[in-house]
């Protein structure tokens, strides 16, 4: 606290606090700091930014850096086709949307960009009320969609996304996994990694999956699962205990999320029950493959 | 283990050392990270706080404020009364502070790494009476004050978060500050610390009347060096 206090206040700040509570117009408030009002989403927008870089820090350095090799073996058993309707749900920073899209590129470079995102969609102003949910569900007005529930990290995507070059081919929606607002039978693909265990209500995602699927469509879920030989798991479970959250308190200054996490992901179903779970949801020829044996899992299944 | 009290986070040896370590760089690393300074001062500061809880059992007033467990936060300080008080006083003198540099009594981050709980109470009474030492050693904010203030707590209490930063906080002075540190200020702290009263044996709340010049000489706290 005493560096902070250190840091931030002296002589020529003293005089900003005193002028804060006289803001002179089209300036607003970012903390201490009066700024110009367009710059303070930009700031805030920065905040996020590094909060979501601490976090994919900690990705690297839980997994050593193995969830970037578990993530591509995903797009790569996706398989993307340029014709397909695709949405990732819980995309967040768009790790996997974008994974998708180069894939896409790799394997039919001319498809690159004839496929464009239709005229940035006009929000309505809703001055009815629809009479039921299936008449404001909308349709995608891309090959590409990002649902997340949290609009910050929608945020760094969409910049993340136009570093990359690939953001007038994603859309962005904000959604709960468990109330898409598309209509039935959209897409061919639905993805979720690392997301599924979040939601609520586990078996409402995948019904939502398989009522926004086209038939034939595929759902494929990458998550943390169970290791299954009891030697690893041993040890996986006192590093995940003994690391996890101090690490996670040191980079992201967040204990809570990582012993949430670890928890979380010795609660969530095991291989086999989540695959019957995706099968009551009626999907057909479910099955799985343990990566990192059963760090993570991938599921599939086929709506037929 | 199990929570001992609310904030409480049970870690075992492996992850208190890798938390010393890590938010030690840290701290350095990214001084805007204070959550990384208490977590440094909580990790490592057990042997003090037991030295601390000793010297507070054998003071009359330390035994109460033990026995009490006073907080000091917005709800439990009057501000609204402290303001009221006449200048010069204790209560009023520290309303000012507050409300010069902005600062509320909330702002303590609370102690989650210690492992008893009178332990962690000490932690959290020494981190909440920290603006009440600012006040009542008479120093400002500034880089010097805060060194001086630290120098005061590291001898007092023997905290290595203390130390370090007494130590290492002087780097950073400008040439005027350095000058005035070494002649007139670190020797005034460091006697003052040694005479004076402990002040975690302070029962502050209960002081918030008195002229500040009297509290002063209750608690043997020499006068301090003139500003520049």
């Amino acid at each position: 606290m005493f560096i902070r206090t250190l840091s931030s206040i002296n002589r020529f700040s003293l005089l900003s606090i005193l002028r804060t509570h006289s803001t002179t117009s089209n300036t607003t408030h970012f903390g201490f700091d009066e700024v110009p009002e367009n710059e303070k989403q930009t700031r805030v927008n920065e905040v996020f930014s590094s909060v979501a870089d601490s976090y994919d820090l900690m990705n690297d350095i839980m997994s050593f850096g193995i969830h970037r090799i578990w993530k591509d073996h995903f797009i790569r058993i996706v398989r993307p086709d340029p014709q397909w309707n695709y949405i990732d749900v819980a995309g967040g920073t768009g790790d996997i949307a974008f994974r998708y899209l180069k894939e896409l590129d790799r394997y039919y470079p001319s498809a690159a960009s004839s496929i464009p995102l239709s005229e940035s969609p006009i929000t309505p102003t809703h001055t009815y009320i629809a009479d039921s949910l299936e008449q404001t569900r909308i349709r995608p007005t891309s090959k590409c969609v990002v649902a997340d529930i949290n609009p910050n990290m929608l945020a760094v995507g969409k910049q993340r996304s136009i570093d990359n070059n690939l953001h007038n081919r994603i859309q962005w929606i904000e959604t709960n996994a468990e109330e898409l607002p598309f209509e039935d039978e959209q897409f061919d693909v639905y993805t979720i990694a690392f997301g599924i265990r979040n939601c609520t209500h586990i078996d409402r995602v995948v019904s939502e999956a398989y009522r926004v699927l086209k038939k034939g469509g595929r759902f494929l879920c990458l998550e943390f699962s169970q290791v299954n030989n009891t030697l690893l798991r041993y040890f996986y479970d006192q590093y995940s205990k003994t690391f996890i959250p101090p690490m996670g308190q040191i980079i992201a200054n967040d204990w809570k999320s990582y012993q949430y996490l670890i928890e979380s992901i010795r609660v969530f179903p095991k291989q086999k029950e989540f695959a019957e779970l995706i099968r009551s949801c009626n999907f057909r020829y479910v099955n799985f493959e343990n990566l990192s044996f059963g760090v993570s899992t991938i599921h599939s299944g086929y709506k037929l | 283990m199990d929570r001992l009290y609310g904030t409480h986070k049970p870690t075992g040896l492996v992850q208190k050392s890798i938390l010393a370590v890590g938010s030690g760089i840290m701290s350095i690393a990214d001084p805007s990270r204070d959550d990384m300074i208490s977590i440094f001062g909580e990790t490592t500061g057990g042997l003090a706080l037991k030295y601390m809880q000793e010297k507070m059992v054998i003071d009359p007033e330390g035994d109460r404020i033990l026995k009490e467990r006073p907080i000091i936060n917005s709800k439990t300080v009057d501000l609204e009364y402290l303001k009221t008080l006449p200048i010069g006083t204790l209560g009023k003198t520290y309303s000012n502070f507050l409300g010069k540099y902005n600062l509320t009594p909330d702002a303590r981050r609370p102690v989650s790494f210690i492992d008893d709980s009178e332990l962690a109470y000490i932690m959290r009474r020494y981190r909440e009476i920290h603006d009440l030492t600012h006040v009542t050693l008479g120093m400002p904010i500034n880089m010097l004050g805060e060194v001086t203030v630290k120098w005061f707590e590291g001898i007092q209490y023997g905290l290595p978060m203390c130390v370090l930063g007494a130590f290492f906080g002087p780097l950073r002075l400008g040439p005027k500050h350095t000058a005035k540190y070494l002649h007139l200020t670190l020797p005034w702290i460091v006697r003052t610390a040694r005479q004076s009263r402990s002040f975690m044996n302070v029962y502050f709340e209960k002081h918030w009347h008195k002229s500040l010049n009297e509290f002063r000489r209750e608690l043997n706290i020499l006068e301090p060096p003139p500003k520049i």
